[in-house]
């Protein structure tokens, strides 16, 4: 075998603490090499250049670069052979940067560290065999979990481009969070008159399947070809033939149900539309409500609907939707307050979250507009913020930064004297986060020009007095404790991941933080990518994300989607698992430890034998270190690879003792 | 106010043993206030307990060891359960008091009196012998009116005795003060 080796300098990176001429020297004499140098770029243009060359001027089989981490540049160099007409397989990369230079200051035994490495993957090399991919069909359809403002752009996004898709919302309705805002920062301009256009095309698009009150059950298959089982949760009412006309809404005589939408500072009817732009708008029962479920009473709402629309023995139902890829938009939830014991756990009728409180301003909500307390429906003319309730704060194990809070607390400020000129607002917050466009200069407005108090310090306590409530904390800049008398108080409650986040996590297979929130390919580079192929983010659960930036991570998923399904058919990798039938004995001990349900049962004249499905296999090797046989093998890491590079290491001299 | 030059009256030295023997860090503070919202005697304080901090941070040894607020702490440690950053602010405050004592420093004496005189009675009989503290107390600070109304409602309630009389477990007490001194040269 004839193979090339590549010492690459990467500037002074490896050169400055790694003798790379003496390296290549030294890989140079081994038995299989017949072209060894060193480069100084080995991936810019002209080092790519060089290696092909190389390999058509010395006629090489196989390729070795000893360079950086193969996560940077293996694919790089995979393309630059294949360009030189060998298979990409036949190429091997030593991390020589990584693990030697950038990590030892000792030049001659990094030189020598380097050496080894080269010369494993040399080792490597000469057991390597081409591979080639294979191709598969993609089904040009995409499912986004989540109607929230971010699904509902990459839904039409996705469907603008020409692709079939399933929008899947947990709700009666989508909108999300946004929907029950009532004005949006910096603008302060109407939350549901700017998003109602856009849940409007979701319901009028014919590209758009809408399944509102659903949930993934399961997901099975990889990308291009996965298949998602949806359950349509029960609504009691048929859809197709309901109106939205709200009459049986108007009669209900239940009406304690849990308001989820206005956060429970109301209580609305069994049979309900959550609001007024709600998409789809249609009507559902809440059966721990419904008289007629519970008591099998009343039926009132049946008699009305002027569509006969009522069924109340619905059941769930799960419908199977095949897609090729998921971009999971599943929002965040609110931090729950009750664990700050000293502000009220709860207890205080006035003292509220800061989304019930968009709630209360929003015309559409329970109190139209008018800015009332809970307790006793006054209005308050002292209104206090407190930031950072549960955002940075480790005791909670809450220590990161919700980002947004800072912003909507202005803009809540900024309300309350558009609403109440009288009144007098207080903002306590610990450090203004608004980087943004025009974000800081909003949070200034809401000081020079609503007058609101801002006060540096965190909040200690709040207790009621009289029919008022004392809030007590601190001003650090002044450096003393001060009080402030508050007829209301609206608490910044922070966002954590949604519920049930982790559970979807597991089911798409995809990896999330210790939090909850979903973890991105990489951080800076692949934001809306996942590790699991054909899955993609968008929106706050991937982290806590003011509406801008949901919006374009919705767009961004879109056009990741939309790139992946250019292609009519997508390559498999090689590197899976393959049965070697002759050995195989049927145990089925790798069936049972397979992850991924990559391996089935197959009768072979007779005999039970394993097969991989190579599309589903993920390349683990798992299988390979059960099978008693050694009859399944990864490709490309085979028993033979690996022992070749365990013996390259081992026969080397050893030339520094480490004890 | 004075411009404090932060280069040279920065003392290393000082906030590496007052971490070791509080065994806290002090760079987890983020100066949120909470520790001076809730502090009962901010009141009285002449820095408030969040500066303390800050001015700990920033190794003011002087600064801090000459305050008035290291005295006057009732290790309530509300500034303990407040903080988001599970800081046992209390516990600097304690370490920082035994700090002062060692360098002389002792700005509210009465206080630092009554410490000394309680905590000597607490190693000598394994419990506090009342009447000996009192009369210890009153005789090196001469507040002699101080408290005398509670004297005789002590008396004939039999708190008050005229003999110390020692607890089971002395040793155990003991021990706790051979901990203290052997953590204290630990971080020395």
């Amino acid at each position: 075998m004839k193979i090339g080796v590549f010492i690459c300098h990467c500037g002074s990176n490896i050169a400055g603490t790694v003798d790379v001429a003496k390296v290549a020297e030294e890989v140079g004499k081994l038995p299989d090499v017949a072209y060894s140098t060193d480069t100084m770029y080995a991936c810019s243009e002209p080092g790519q250049e060089g290696i092909i060359q190389a390999i058509k001027d010395h006629n090489l089989d196989g390729v070795v670069v000893a360079s950086c981490t193969p996560r940077m540049h293996e694919p790089t160099f995979r393309r630059t052979v294949e360009r030189a007409g060998l298979n990409r397989y036949m190429f091997e990369m030593a991390n020589i940067r990584e693990h030697v230079s950038w990590i030892g200051k000792d030049k001659e035994s990094n030189t020598q560290k380097a050496v080894d490495l080269a010369s494993i993957a040399v080792a490597k090399l000469t057991q390597d065999r081409p591979l080639i991919a294979k191709k598969f069909g993609v089904n040009k359809r995409v499912m986004v979990i989540g109607g929230g403002v971010a699904g509902i752009q990459a839904a039409l996004d996705c469907a603008d481009g020409g692709l079939e898709v399933v929008l899947v919302e947990k709700t009666a309705t989508i909108g999300g969070k946004m929907a029950k805002l009532d004005k949006t920062f910096p603008t302060v301009d109407c939350s549901s008159c700017i998003l109602g256009p856009k849940m409007v095309d979701v319901a009028q698009h014919p590209n758009i399947t809408l399944y509102a009150n659903a949930e993934v059950d399961s997901v099975k298959g990889y990308v291009g070809n996965f298949e998602v089982a949806v359950k349509k949760k029960a609504t009691y009412v048929d859809w197709t033939a309901c109106t939205g006309c709200g009459l049986c809404t108007e009669k209900c005589p239940s009406k304690k149900a849990t308001d989820y939408f206005n956060e429970k500072i109301a209580t609305t009817t069994a049979i309900s539309i959550a609001f007024p732009q709600a998409i789809p708008k249609k009507a559902s029962i809440d059966p721990e409500y419904c008289i007629k479920i519970t008591k099998d009473k009343c039926g009132v709402c049946e008699k009305l609907c002027p569509t006969k629309a009522i069924r109340y023995d619905m059941q769930d139902e799960t419908v199977i939707e095949p897609v090729g890829a998921i971009i999971a938009a599943t929002g965040y939830d609110l931090f729950d307050y009750t664990r700050y014991g000293e502000y009220g756990g709860g207890r205080y009728p006035d003292v509220i979250t800061s989304l019930q409180y968009e709630r209360i301003l929003s015309a559409s909500g329970p109190m139209a507009g008018h800015i009332k307390r809970p307790s006793d429906g006054k209005e308050p003319k002292n209104v206090v913020f407190v930031q950072c309730v549960g955002s940075r704060d480790k005791s909670v194990d809450r220590p990161y930064c919700s980002g947004f809070c800072c912003m909507y607390t202005a803009k809540q400020a900024i309300q309350t004297k558009d609403h109440l000129p009288d009144s007098q607002t207080y903002v306590f917050y610990m450090d203004i986060r608004a980087p943004g466009k025009m974000y800081d200069e909003f949070t200034r407005r809401a000081m020079e020009e609503y007058g609101a108090r801002y006060i540096r310090g965190r909040v200690a306590m709040i207790y009621p007095k009289g029919d008022k409530y004392i809030v007590r904390g601190a001003d650090t800049l002044a450096g003393t404790q001060v009080e402030v008398e508050a007829d209301l108080v609206v608490l910044a409650v922070g966002a954590e991941a949604a519920k049930g986040a982790s559970n979807l996590a597991e089911k798409l297979r995809i990896s999330y933080d210790k939090y909850g929130f979903y973890m991105e390919s990489h951080v800076k580079l692949r934001p809306v990518e996942t590790n699991t192929a054909g899955v993609f983010l968008a929106g706050s659960c991937q982290g806590p994300k003011d509406i801008p930036s949901s919006v374009a991570q919705g767009s961004a998923a879109a056009s990741k989607v939309l790139g992946l399904f250019s292609k009519d058919e997508l390559e498999s990798d090689p590197q899976v698992a393959s049965v070697d039938i002759k050995r195989c004995v049927g145990c089925g001990k790798c069936i049972e430890t397979c992850p991924f349900g990559a391996i089935e049962e197959t009768d072979f004249r007779g005999e039970p034998k394993a097969n991989v499905i190579e599309t589903v296999c993920q390349g683990c090797g798992v299988c390979t270190s059960t099978c008693p046989q050694g009859a399944i093998q990864l490709q490309h890491f085979t028993d033979n690879q690996i022992l070749a590079e365990v013996n390259a290491l081992c026969q080397q001299p050893l030339v520094t003792s480490f004890e | 106010m004075h411009t404090i030059n932060l280069t040279e009256s920065f003392d290393g030295d000082f906030v590496r043993k007052i971490e070791c023997e509080s065994e806290q860090n002090v760079s987890l503070c983020y100066q949120c206030g909470n520790c001076t919202a809730g502090c009962p005697y901010t009141f009285a304080y002449d820095i408030p307990v969040s500066q303390v901090m800050r001015l700990l941070q920033a190794g003011q040894k002087r600064t801090l060891l000459s305050c008035k607020s290291l005295w006057l702490c009732a290790t309530c440690e509300s500034c303990t359960t407040r903080c988001p950053n599970n800081i046992d602010v209390a516990r600097i405050m304690d370490v920082l008091r035994h700090e002062a004592r060692r360098q002389g420093y002792g700005s509210e004496r009465s206080v630092k009196v009554f410490w000394d005189t309680f905590l000597d009675s607490v190693k000598r009989h394994g419990r506090v012998f009342e009447m000996g503290l009192a009369v210890e107390y009153i005789a090196r600070t001469g507040r002699f009116w101080t408290d005398l109304e509670l004297g005789p409602a002590m008396l004939s309630k039999g708190k008050l005795a005229f003999k110390p009389h020692s607890i089971q477990g002395q040793a155990e007490v003991e021990k706790i003060f051979e901990r203290f001194q052997q953590q204290k040269e630990q971080c020395a």
